[in-house]
């Protein structure tokens, strides 16, 4: 009979859940991980990971296409999807056994099935676990973290067939490359299929419901990109929605409302991205004093829940839906049951993203419209890629990078980027903010030459007039 | 090999100071920050903290020990393996504690400094200093603050040394000087009980706790009153031909002066001790020091006390320079700004009421000074003159001097000159 009684148990195997289970482990924590499918989550299966394996297929792809531009010839350049998504899935499995592996390093044990939160008994809190209608095991612990994230959001009317309407497990591992696309969604999850998809031939359109395309970016970049992806022949319909999904044999007609105007368009296939929903349900939230908001449970900044010992990370308890914030969460939230002095909440303003479509995009901290809506006074400075002689040379001359800063104290208050590896650059900033360097240590740092990051000083220079290249 | 723990320089300008007690006894393990002693200078008592590991070995510098020169060895600290044995044939590397005596017969009078650097008695603390400060015996160390909590910090005015930091290894970040308030934390005077039963009948009070500075002037004028055989000259001095004279330098176009009667007084005081410079002394058990040059001390109240900038050699200075390095001076202590030379130090003060209608009063010396000058407000008198009655503006000097270096007819001859001077100011204008 194996062990049952924990310090913690972790229900939910992904960035947040396994994360969580390792620190705990190292806080000398006997913990217990209970996952029903994939170690790594959404993130390493079916989300982060695997949609960086197919758009670096369709970036070699589109870079082959220009052999040309860098004085190389490529003939008959073509692609096999199958092995691209071959590749991808490949890529998921290898982190997915890594993940295992470090759970078993630790000695973490893991449980295979769905946990349900079971009431309170002699030995603290109990959870169920069972899978396929089989009780797996019957565990106790002190603490029980949930870590159960989140799934995509089924529109009525436009639920994902897996045939001719996709969600993006099924984006994932595409039999074809439609002719005719139809992208409903535009934040990172539509806008990188979407890029995928177009680069490998597709004609795409994307349809966004607010007035531009990822809404959650600064709009200065919002426009960039629309800008980008529309010059290369995508095409973005904003302030728009889809009314109805009509299937037919092989084609879906989908009726839009374009700026007030109804059409009716004809497409092969159709991605749904309109966001996630948290996985609340089964979990044995009925009964207890947890309370769910939006299909989200409600903590504290400790990640406390309603209920003594029960605490929420990661997707399940709320935005920014990011696998880093939900490990930060993961830590945070072990290092406060284990007593860990010092500790502070997470600073939401301080969280960067990253969405690889192409041209990328990258951002941390306040947009420009919301620095100005809590008041504060920014300097702006902006250097286009233009400017930098590493990006002309990588055949890259196009994108941003934008800096705001509070005049009043120095404070750098966000950072936001468009164009060629601007996500690898983006953490540059963020050791910044955290730090917490004004412009001044900023423009006294030396950034090596030739680099993209030198734009990254520039655009600090530009923003208090001192910008040397532009 | 022990390591020395030597006398710390609290003060640049600190060339002694007075071991006032030990935190530790020979034996006691320290760690680097522990504090092991305070010193005492003048100005305030400050903790030292050690500076290396180890046990103390042997306490070379009892506490109570007085004028302990700076970097002399005060105690000797074994490292981590070292037992008593260590200090066998230890030799102090550097001289005695304790100063010698000036030697009389060789030192030239100009080069015999004041054996302590004593500030005045009204003035013993910077005004700022309210808490006693922790002093490191080496430079202390640097505040960890990220660079915004340091710009926010100064915009604030607040001191990041009372900021507490919440950040990684107690670094200030910018959430700690967001919640902290500017202004000396330490202010917040620490509650006091007073248990004395002779208050027991009195009506209710507010006790507030003694400030440093309020201590110190405690100490050292009970210490001057008691120990200091006190003696008083007073002589009417008459100022028409003064103020008629401070009337026309003032009025004259383009002056970029304001010259104040007291400005006279102590031009006059500095140049009547020149003329008898043996009122320009000090007293201490071996010799009597006579200073070769004068230097002023001015008595200006301040918030909690009061404080005495100097005007050194000031019979040397101008009306014009003199007035107006008078005013940077008390204006910049009101203000709690003086550099330590600027108020330590002096051979001679000067303390005036007048301004609040005193008619005249005595002072109590400031110790290692010979004397001190009580100036009057002035004011219309009647006066005998050639047997008639008149009215004179008149104005009424109380001298005090230190009678184990000033006898009565030495006293008297300085005040005799100084009448004079101020009764005929021009010759202080050559």
């Amino acid at each position: 009979m194996a062990e049952t009684n924990f310090d913690l148990i972790v229900v939910g195997g992904g960035p947040g859940g396994y994360v969580a289970a390792i620190r705990a482990a190292q806080l000398k924590m006997k913990v217990a991980l209970v996952e029903a499918n994939h170690l790594g989550g959404i993130c390493l299966n079916w989300g982060c990971i695997p949609t960086k394996a197919l758009l670096r297929s369709s970036e070699i792809y589109h870079t082959m296409q220009h052999a040309k531009a860098y004085g190389l010839s490529a003939e008959g350049v073509g692609f096999d999807l199958d092995a691209i998504v071959k590749r991808s899935r490949k890529v998921s499995r290898q982190l997915s056994g890594g993940v295992g592996y470090l759970l078993k390093k630790n000695k973490v044990t893991v449980f295979d099935g769905y946990g349900t939160l079971n009431g309170v008994g002699s030995q603290g809190r109990k959870l169920h676990v069972e899978k396929d209608a089989k009780p797996i095991a019957d565990l106790t612990a002190k603490n029980i973290i949930l870590a159960t994230g989140a799934r995509a959001r089924e529109l009525p009317g436009m639920e994902a067939d897996g045939k001719l309407i996709w969600d993006y497990k099924k984006a994932l591992v595409a039999d074809l490359v439609p002719d005719r696309l139809l992208v409903i969604g535009s934040g990172a999850i539509g806008i990188e299929f979407a890029s995928f998809f177009h680069t490998l031939g597709a004609k795409t359109t994307v349809v966004e419901m607010v007035e531009r395309i990822v809404p959650a970016e600064d709009a200065e970049i919002s426009a960039l990109l629309e800008k980008s992806l529309t010059r290369d022949g995508m095409e973005i319909l904003t302030s728009a929605g889809v009314k109805t999904l009509k299937k037919g044999k092989n084609t879906v007609t989908a009726t839009l409302e374009v700026g007030g105007k109804i059409e009716t368009r004809e497409f092969d296939r159709v991605i749904v991205a309109t966001g996630i929903v948290g996985n609340v349900e089964k979990i044995g939230l009925e009964g207890t004093k947890i309370t769910v908001d939006r299909t989200h449970i409600v903590t504290n900044e400790w990640l406390e829940t309603g209920e003594p010992g029960v605490y929420a990370i990661g997707d399940v308890a709320g935005p920014p839906w990011l696998a880093h914030k939900a490990s930060h969460e993961g830590v945070l939230c072990v290092e406060k049951i284990a007593g860990t002095k010092g500790l502070h909440p997470i600073n939401p303003d301080r969280i960067p993203g990253c969405t690889y479509c192409r041209p990328q995009i990258a951002s941390v901290g306040l947009s420009e419209a919301q620095a100005r809506d809590r008041g504060l006074k920014v300097k702006v400075g902006r250097f286009p890629f233009q400017g930098n002689g590493k990006a002309i040379a990588l055949g890259e001359p196009e994108g941003l990078i934008k800096v705001l800063f509070d005049a009043k104290t120095g404070e750098l208050v966000g950072a936001h980027m468009i164009g060629a590896e601007v996500t690898e650059l983006i953490q540059g900033y963020g050791i910044a903010m955290e730090l917490e360097t004004t412009e001044a240590e900023l423009m006294h740092t030396v950034f090596a030459h030739p680099t993209l990051s030198e734009m990254m000083h520039e655009s600090v220079l530009d923003a208090f007039g001192r910008v040397i290249h532009f | 090999m022990p390591i020395e723990i030597l006398m710390p320089a609290l003060s640049p300008t600190m060339t002694h100071g007075n071991l006032a007690q030990w935190a530790v006894a020979e034996g006691d393990a320290v760690t680097a920050g522990d504090v092991i002693c305070e010193i005492e200078t003048d100005k305030a008592t400050m903790e030292v903290e050690a500076v290396d590991e180890g046990v103390i070995g042997k306490i070379l510098t009892p506490a109570g020990t007085e004028n302990v020169a700076v970097n002399s060895p005060i105690a000797l600290l074994l490292e981590d393996g070292e037992d008593a044995s260590a200090l066998d044939g230890y030799t102090p590397s550097a001289a005695p504690a304790a100063p010698a005596a000036p030697d009389v017969a060789v030192a030239p009078p100009a080069a015999v400094a004041p054996p302590v650097a004593v500030a005045p008695p009204t003035a013993s603390a910077p005004p700022s200093a309210s808490a006693p400060p922790t002093a490191s015996a080496l430079p202390t160390g640097r505040v960890f603050a990220s660079p915004l909590a340091r710009r926010i910090a100064a915009d604030k005015g607040l001191d990041l040394a009372q900021v507490k930091g919440s950040g990684p290894h107690g670094r200030i970040v910018k959430r700690d000087v967001e919640a902290a308030q500017p202004g000396p934390q330490a202010a917040a005077a620490p509650s006091v009980t007073v248990n004395d039963p002779a208050f027991a009948n009195m009506p209710a009070f507010t006790a507030t706790a003694n400030t440093n500075m309020r201590k110190i002037i405690a100490k050292r004028l009970t210490q001057s009153a008691r120990d200091v055989p006190h003696f008083n000259l007073t002589v009417d001095v008459e100022i028409d031909t003064l103020l008629a004279l401070r009337k026309q330098l003032n009025g004259y176009e383009g002056a970029t002066y304001k010259i104040s009667v007291n400005d006279f007084v102590v031009k006059a005081v500095a140049q009547a001790l020149k003329t008898v410079p043996e009122c320009n002394v000090a007293y201490t058990d071996e010799a009597i020091l006579q200073f070769a040059q004068v230097d002023i001390a001015i008595a200006v109240a301040i918030d909690g006390g009061l404080i005495t900038p100097i005007v050194k050699d000031a019979a040397s200075r101008g009306m014009a320079a003199l007035s107006n390095e008078v005013r940077d001076l008390a204006g910049r202590a009101r203000d709690g700004k003086l550099k330590p030379e600027e108020f330590q130090g002096g051979t001679f003060t000067v303390s005036n009421l007048g301004m609040f209608g005193v008619k005249g009063f005595n002072s109590i010396i400031n110790p290692p000074q010979g004397g001190i000058l009580s100036v009057g407000a002035g004011e219309q008198r009647p006066v005998v003159k050639d047997g008639a009655l008149s009215i004179a503006t008149v104005m009424t000097l109380t001298l005090a001097v230190d009678h184990r270096c000033i006898d009565g007819s030495t006293g008297a001859a300085f005040i005799k000159e100084l009448k004079a001077l101020i009764e005929n100011p021009i010759v202080l204008m050559v």
